[in-house]
């Protein structure tokens, strides 16, 4: 299975049509893979708080948006979490790379792992966590809910999802 | 002029677009100048009304105005690249620069020192922008939606808020309402 595909088509086929991203190693190829794709729109933002609020304009003009990020954009977005997705109720799948989780490799990355689902639970924000690959067979649904809801939804990848990070 | 006077100047234009409203005191008085269903008002968030404006004109085809200040993008600075890389012809950012944060007593910016903002804007890759003094406001908003460019106008004005009333509405009707008047 081409995993980068199969998210991306699950994506396409829950009308996703706007994707924003920031990039992060282990997203490298589904990021690129919407990129090549004729039926997303791709516009890479700076910081995730930006993100968020294109996904927020494009959702008002009738796109159903997605953003992609590392966890660390949890400490970014709060502010915007709660005052922009969550008090107007929009929807906002969030593709997230879960660093500093199992077969991590940069002890760094540990210190904001051990605050993301914590965060995400203060937020009341509906959260999965993809740990082994077959688990992107939730995604679809994920989406599906997502979108029935109108709130925003974590969807956490860890390294072992990716298959390792780069030689760990 | 102040923010609400140039403001007061533009309503007729703003009427019959889409506007997306800086947070604080340029949404109330926006709000209580000449409230509109077409008017997207900010309650929160400082920084995103030119993302959120970028977003809404991407995914559709109807001109778009952003009203957001000096303080709010120097807050959000990463937004003149993506604006600059990105936007479509139907994309107005009207940045009221009056180098003050107004909606928190006024204390200065940095674009009321050595902070230039047309320049920035020019440097992340924004082909068209205007540097306007106030008066001059209300003709050269109307010279960027006749363009068929995205055009980011930098409307150099004096400090000052009028005093307006908080926005009461909820917030999901003001959503509402906004996206029913771009599906229309």
């Amino acid at each position: 299975m081409n995993i980068d595909k199969r998210i991306a088509d699950d994506m396409a086929a829950n009308g996703i049509s706007f994707v924003t991203t920031v990039p992060c190693k282990q997203l490298a190829g589904v990021i690129e893979e919407i990129d090549q794709r004729e039926d997303m729109l791709h516009i890479p933002s700076n910081k995730e708080d930006e993100g968020m609020g294109l996904c927020a304009g494009a959702w008002m003009g009738g796109k159903r948006p997605a953003i992609i990020m590392q966890n660390t954009a949890i400490g970014v977005t709060i502010n915007t979490l709660a005052t922009l997705i969550q008090y107007y109720r929009m929807p906002l799948p969030m593709l997230i790379s879960y660093r500093g989780e199992l077969r991590e490799p940069v002890a760094c990355q540990v210190e904001m792992a051990v605050h993301t689902k914590a965060l995400l639970a203060q937020l009341n924000i509906p959260t999965y966590h993809l740990h082994w690959q077959k688990d992107v067979e939730e995604l679809d649904n994920i989406l599906k809910y997502t979108f029935m809801c109108n709130k925003p939804v974590a969807i956490l990848t860890d390294a072992n999802f990716w298959g390792g990070y780069g030689d760990q | 002029m102040i923010r609400s006077e140039i403001l007061r100047e533009i309503a007729p234009t703003l009427r019959d677009q889409l506007v997306v409203c800086n947070i604080g005191i340029p949404s109330q008085e926006l709000h209580a100048i000449d409230d509109q269903p077409s008017n997207f008002y900010m309650l929160g968030t400082m920084g995103l009304a030119s993302s959120i404006g970028l977003g809404l004109a991407l995914a559709q085809p109807k001109p778009v105005i952003v009203i957001d200040g000096d303080g709010s993008i120097l807050t959000n600075l990463g937004t003149l690249p993506t604006i600059g890389n990105n936007a479509p012809s139907n994309y107005i950012l009207m940045i009221i620069d009056n180098g003050s944060y107004g909606s928190t007593g006024d204390q200065p910016t940095y674009t009321s020192q050595r902070t230039d903002l047309t320049g920035m804007a020019r440097a992340a890759g924004c082909a068209r922008v205007v540097e306007v003094q106030d008066v001059d406001t209300g003709p050269v908003l109307e010279e960027a939606l006749a363009s068929g460019e995205a055009t980011v106008m930098v409307v150099k004005c004096d400090s000052g808020n009028a005093k307006m009333p908080v926005i009461t509405m909820d917030p999901v009707v003001i959503r509402d309402r906004f996206m029913k008047a771009i599906a229309s």
